[in-house]
């Protein structure tokens, strides 16, 4: 299926929506009904045709503007793409990756030529035709991780790997759900993660970080994880607060099926190979409640989860002010029909 | 999760470049371009030799760049050899089809050091062959202090010293010369970062050297590949299938659940990785751990083994596996 790009705004009037199609590949993050914590990481391996999966590296309708969105925020707060200069190799690995994983796996949309060190990359949907010297920064209008960042949904984050550690020493943020790179940066697995509750104790984090430093190149990994967003607000970072934050206020059981949105995440992590270093991708998925209750399967297991989490979890994520009206709304759709397992729709 | 995906490979070049050294150089079977990898990395090797199996690694040598080929050098390691080195030296020629791993680094130089000392003994030299290649491509700041038996004995010396110059430095045994590490270590501006790949009292000797004279313990690193060492035989319990598995002398208890079909976790297979950490529910005599990745508390706890290093002298011991 060719995809058709759409005109849309992620702030301001406010006009992103999914497509039908779109709705149908959302990946729910919710495999049963009830809430449990995991660390959920399984081979990034292709799936299913038409699915997120499908792909290294998901493209969808929402392409176009996402990276319009994205070139604003930079504009704006050019903060948030940082990289240390240690990073420079894992920053063409990551743009290699890029490249080569799109070129292969959308050749309608992206083309590149490879002759040694002489690269040639043309991106369609945004009209980029691109010669540039591999290894060679100042052949390129941006250092290789924004050039390549400002061409690819998600947000990245590079990780170097040193003293048994993992170190966020690079990365290019702009839809992030309330962290903030510059912030993070050259903080260690631990530091970055120290506001999280619950897992720390569970000692996730010490086995997530052994599982991490031992991943092989061409042996990617994914997860789901999730939050929920006022609007469909691909940049609701710390150093914006007091543009979304207030948001939260402006839920009422009249609008919330339209304001609250589930954000998922699909994050995947991969071992480059000449830097050594980690890539995390960050790649976002926004859809509001009543898109959610198209999918009837959805409609009755969202509530029940709501209802499950834990208070820590509800106040980390930041949902105590709308979740009771979220889940009041969605009761609606909740007939108490049995669900089937798994996340997709029946 | 346990093991990795293999790729076969076949032998391209076969090069006897010291006494008891020889270099191999392997191509992808269909020609197919290799993964490039980070300088400090190693591959295992899969050698079926008889009814045994063996996966030793071997650090990659090569350019990290070149896809086309990995080069790994093996020392002949005589009567001492489990097999692994005899098989390649005796069995492997052009044309022989191997199954390797994918590059893995757990010596990668770090990139944030001002210098890098790097301080290689005999065939140790090999992981520093690619860690060079990279740091010279990086224009980082580094010497190598490469401690020979002899010329005959030690592979690379005018390789390394016509590429690198001034920055090698060859110390020959033979002559009497000795790595004057003490001093080498003294004069190193803050920030450097020393590397040790080389027999185990040389690498010992190394990391006190430096430990003594003050440098902290993250800018010290090492790296060594032992085979894991023989002993008595002994059971193995595991306690989730019930099973006992008989280790044989020559076996650590890794190849053991391997022979036997049990699918145990592993990746380094030289105890550094941490992957094999296996639970030990119960044992009647006293684990050697012959890891470098347990600590010391760890080790005294007797909660944790690396079945693919260590083993037990007397009795018998319960896995949670």
């Amino acid at each position: 299926m060719a995809l058709i790009f759409k005109d849309e705004t992620f702030r301001d009037d406010f006009t992103y929506k999914n497509s039908p199609a779109t709705i149908r590949r959302f990946p729910f993050p919710f495999i049963e009904d009830q809430y449990r914590y995991s660390v959920n990481i399984e081979p990034h391996t292709p799936g299913p045709k038409g699915s997120v999966y499908e792909f290294t590296f998901d493209i969808d309708e929402h392409y176009v503007s996402e990276m319009r969105d994205r070139a604003m925020v930079l504009q704006e707060d050019p903060g948030r793409c940082q990289a240390l200069p240690h990073m420079m190799t894992a920053q063409w690995d990551m743009l290699e990756l890029v490249m080569v994983s799109l070129a292969r796996d959308y050749p309608d949309l992206f083309t590149l030529h490879r002759d040694g060190a002489h690269w040639h990359w043309i991106n369609k949907p945004l009209n980029i035709d691109q010669k540039f010297t591999f290894g060679e920064v100042n052949s390129l209008p941006y250092e290789p991780m924004e050039y390549v960042g400002r061409q690819i949904q998600g947000d990245f984050s590079l990780q170097d790997q040193r003293d048994g550690q993992l170190w966020m020493d690079a990365g290019i943020i702009t839809s992030q759900a309330d962290w903030s790179l510059d912030f993070d940066v050259g903080m260690n697995f631990f530091e970055w993660h120290a506001p999280v509750p619950l897992a720390h104790e569970a000692g996730v984090f010490e086995r997530a970080l052994k599982f991490l430093l031992n991943m092989q190149i061409g042996q990617p990994v994914r997860r789901l994880n999730w939050t929920m967003t006022i609007n469909p607000r691909l940049d609701t970072s710390p150093e914006n607060y007091p543009k979304w934050g207030k948001d939260r206020t402006t839920v009422t059981p009249e609008n919330v099926g339209e304001k609250v949105h589930l954000r998922v995440e699909l994050q995947g992590l991969f071992r480059l190979p000449r830097s050594n270093a980690i890539l995390f991708s960050i790649r976002g998925y926004l859809m509001s409640l009543e898109q959610i209750v198209t999918v009837p399967k959805w409609g009755r297991r969202l509530p029940r989860v709501l209802k499950s989490l834990p208070p820590e979890l509800i106040e980390y994520k930041g949902l105590a002010r709308y979740r009771q009206t979220a889940i009041d709304w969605l009761e609606k759709y909740d007939d108490g029909a049995p669900t089937s397992p798994g996340g997709g729709p029946d | 999760m346990s093991g990795f995906p293999l790729r076969r490979v076949r032998v391209a070049e076969v090069e006897q470049v010291a006494a008891r050294i020889k270099r191999f150089r392997f191509v992808d079977i269909d020609n197919a371009p290799l993964s490039q990898f980070s300088g400090g990395s190693h591959i295992s090797v899969v050698m079926h030799s008889g009814d045994r199996l063996m996966r030793n690694p071997y650090s990659l040598m090569g350019s990290p760049t070149d896809t086309s080929s990995y080069q790994i050098s093996v020392l002949h390691c005589g009567a001492d050899s489990r097999g692994g080195s005899k098989f390649m030296h005796e069995n492997v020629a052009v044309g022989s089809e191997l199954e390797i791993s994918q590059p893995l680094n757990l010596f990668p130089p770090v990139r944030l050091a001002k210098k890098h000392v790097l301080v290689a003994g005999g065939i140790g030299i090999t992981p520093f062959m690619s860690m060079m290649n990279e740091l010279d491509a990086l224009r980082s700041d580094f010497e190598l202090h490469y401690g020979v038996r002899s010329l005959e004995d030690g592979a690379y010396c005018k390789y390394l010293q016509s590429r690198y110059g001034s920055r090698v430095n060859v110390y020959r045994q033979d002559q009497g010369q000795m790595i004057p590490l003490d001093a080498i270590l003294g004069e190193q501006r803050l920030g450097t970062h020393m590397y040790v790949c080389g027999p185990k009292p040389m690498i010992d000797w190394a990391l006190q050297t430096a430990e003594l004279q003050g440098w902290p313990q993250e800018n010290l690193h090492s790296e060594q590949f032992s085979a894991p060492p023989p002993g008595k035989p002994f059971v193995v319990k595991l306690a989730k299938s019930g099973r006992e598995i008989a280790v044989k002398g020559h076996q650590s208890i890794l190849e053991a659940l391997e022979e036997h079909g049990v699918d145990a976790s592993f990746l380094c297979r030289g105890g550094a990785c941490g992957q094999c950490e296996t639970g030990v529910i119960a044992c009647d005599g006293y684990i050697d751990h012959n890891d470098h990745f347990l600590s010391e508390a760890e080790r005294v706890g007797g909660k944790k083994i690396m079945i693919c290093m260590s083993r037990i002298q007397t009795g018998s011991i319960t896995l949670d596996l």
